[in-house]
């Protein structure tokens, strides 16, 4: 249907003007963040919302990136998200292998054991997983966190590669094999780069959920300068607890990395949400 | 069953040179998955499953963090008859109740609506989605904080919206210091959250039905509310299931808002499990007492895992 015919029925055109209005409405919160972050504190807070500001300024990203420490938390949650999702990514692409091309004893329990522990509320292990840090000497270290958070991740990305790999056709392998090829080589060569649609899609998904966590970046690190953003906001809105232009200032800031992400990789970003619950 | 005929090829051809003794090639080839399996499983044991079980224990032991747990021999449930004493877990259990109650109504219908609307090509469709679905790509945290503010009671937009609207000059609602509002207050940034994410599944399970069904249905003289009621809705089943219990999971794993906006407060009374959990473990140093929490909240999703994992399984069964 053409969008002239679409409109020729007044109920669609008044359907689409309630559509409208409601993504308007969608969309007022990152309105209000930015019209908050340009002005100056005492001018919001003197003369309103409303008031059209003396001054459009850029000072209150300067305060959160320096002063704030923001410049120390971003570098932080890449220094975090990075390995932990290179890790989760490669070690789920090794057991998703074995689980989608191979029959052995265990196989479904052990899908059972990754997809229950994806969709466990993670504040379950909490205590647990503080103590085991403690106990390895990785409490308040990059490193304890990085490995909790691919070990938990390797859950869903199992799962979800696991069925990708499943539509694999399984002549291209079975030729390999009859070639002589090693499992490994026919993983690593074969396996893997028919997966990187799959893998592409992941990894845009991880990325905003490893580089979004909160809970673990405040249960595990107890130093400010190891911080990760989320935290690191935390700690920023302590600090100026009634300048609001700075820790909405702060909060854009923050969103930098994973709406860069989110324009251009939209498309995988919603292939892998989409393949994780419908398959 | 493709794949049975080719296991049974490869095993075939495997065990040619062997044949029927022992071999080093067959053990190989047996031990292969597991060797796959070997590193993530024993990481995904050690940081996930292993903890999962210890926290039963944890929960049967006083334990201030510093020093380790004890158990408690002559009572090992004192921690969870505490517990149901306590009026804060009961608040946070009835709000995890409304957030649950809310997250499987309002996202899913208002999902569901905008996935039917757009999913046709309209002017726009594409930023119209994009928008929906935007809240997602920020944290919690950042949404807990934009969201604070546009709460905030003199200056915040939705008081400065109100005033508007009321043309009352004076209109104060403390959206987050009012303990009858505050839950609702947090809830409904979740939902915000939360309807773009419920949309794009919907889409995506609406891209899997035949279109000919639809119109072989319109030739048959049904409407556009017959069509989705009769034909449509039920094709979305599958979907459906899904989405609500995600968005229960979804509901228990409450923690960043609340931790970021009120701490639970004023009073409590905006409250979650996890927010509970965390105080009492690292705000009061009663971390056998958190770990008793977390039993509770493990053995409310169970339900809801053994669901999907039934779900699951289905599937699995028509391989």
């Amino acid at each position: 249907m053409s969008t002239k015919q679409f409109f020729r029925s007044p109920w669609r055109v008044l359907g689409f003007i309630v559509l409208v209005i409601l993504m308007l409405m969608w969309l007022v919160p990152f309105f209000s963040a930015l019209m908050t972050a340009v002005r100056t504190n005492e001018d919001i807070m003197r003369r309103g919302f409303w008031a059209l500001p003396n001054e459009i300024t850029l000072e209150n990203f300067r305060v959160a990136w320096d002063r704030g420490n923001l410049k120390r938390y971003i570098p932080n949650s890449f220094i975090i998200t990075i390995p932990a999702l290179v890790g989760t990514l490669f070690l789920s692409s090794l057991s998703a292998y074995a689980l989608a091309r191979f029959r052995f004893k265990g196989n479904r329990f052990i899908l059972f054991l990754y997809v229950g522990g994806m969709m466990l509320p993670f504040q379950v292990l909490m205590m647990p997983v503080f103590r085991l840090t403690d106990a390895l000497g990785l409490y308040n270290t990059h490193l304890g966190i990085i490995l909790f958070h691919t070990a938990f991740q390797l859950g869903f990305c199992t799962f979800l590669l696991r069925n990708y790999m499943r539509t694999v056709p399984n002549e291209i392998l079975e030729a390999a094999r009859i070639d002589g090829c090693s499992e490994f080589r026919i993983w690593w060569q074969i396996m893997m780069p028919l997966t990187v649609p799959a893998l592409a899609a992941l990894a845009t998904l991880e990325f905003t959920w490893i580089f979004n966590d909160y809970l673990w970046a405040i249960v595990l690190l107890q130093d400010d300068n190891l911080k990760p953003v989320t935290a690191g906001l935390a700690t920023l809105q302590g600090q100026y607890v009634m300048d609001w232009t700075v820790i909405v200032a702060g909060a854009l800031i923050a969103t930098v990395p994973t709406v860069i992400l989110f324009i251009f990789l939209q498309r995988y970003f919603i292939e892998g949400l989409t393949l994780g619950a419908t398959k | 069953m493709g794949k049975d005929i080719s296991m049974r090829a490869l095993k075939r051809t495997r065990a040619l040179p062997g044949g029927g003794k022992f071999s080093w090639y067959k053990l190989g080839n047996t031990l292969t998955p597991y060797l796959f399996l070997l590193i993530p499983l024993i990481l995904y044991l050690i940081w996930v499953i292993g903890p999962m079980l210890y926290t039963f224990y944890l929960s049967l032991t006083r334990w201030d963090g510093m020093t380790p747990p004890v158990f408690y021999s002559a009572n090992p449930l004192r921690n969870y008859q505490r517990l149901f004493r306590d009026p804060v877990f009961a608040i946070s259990l009835r709000n995890n109740l409304r957030w649950m109650i809310s997250f499987i109504t309002i996202p899913v219908v208002m999902g569901l609506a905008l996935a039917m609307a757009l999913n046709r090509s309209l002017p726009g469709a594409k930023f119209i989605k994009a928008s929906f679905y935007s809240p997602m790509v920020l944290s919690l945290v950042v949404c807990g904080l934009i969201w604070s503010w546009m709460y905030h009671p003199a200056r915040g937009l939705i008081n400065e919206v109100l005033r508007f609207l009321t043309n009352n000059p004076n209109l104060t609602i403390g959206w987050l210091s009012d303990s009858q509002l505050v839950m609702w207050a947090i809830i409904a940034v979740a939902v915000w959250r939360q309807v773009g994410y419920v949309m794009v599944l919907y889409l995506a399970g609406l891209q899997g039905i035949d279109p000919g069904l639809i119109d072989a249905t319109k030739v048959d003289g049904a409407n556009g509310w017959q069509t989705f009621r009769h034909v449509i809705f039920p094709l979305l089943g599958p979907v459906t299931v899904i989405v609500v219990v995600i968005s229960i999971i979804d509901s228990l794993r409450a923690f960043d808002l609340v931790s970021v906006m009120t701490r639970g407060g004023p009073y409590n009374s905006s409250s979650v499990l996890a927010n509970y959990m965390y105080i009492q473990a690292f705000n009061n140093y009663r971390m056998g007492y958190s770990s008793a929490i977390a039993v509770v909240l493990f053995l409310i999703s169970l339900v809801f895992i053994f669901i999907y994992l039934w779900h699951i399984l289905q599937d699995e069964l028509e391989y």
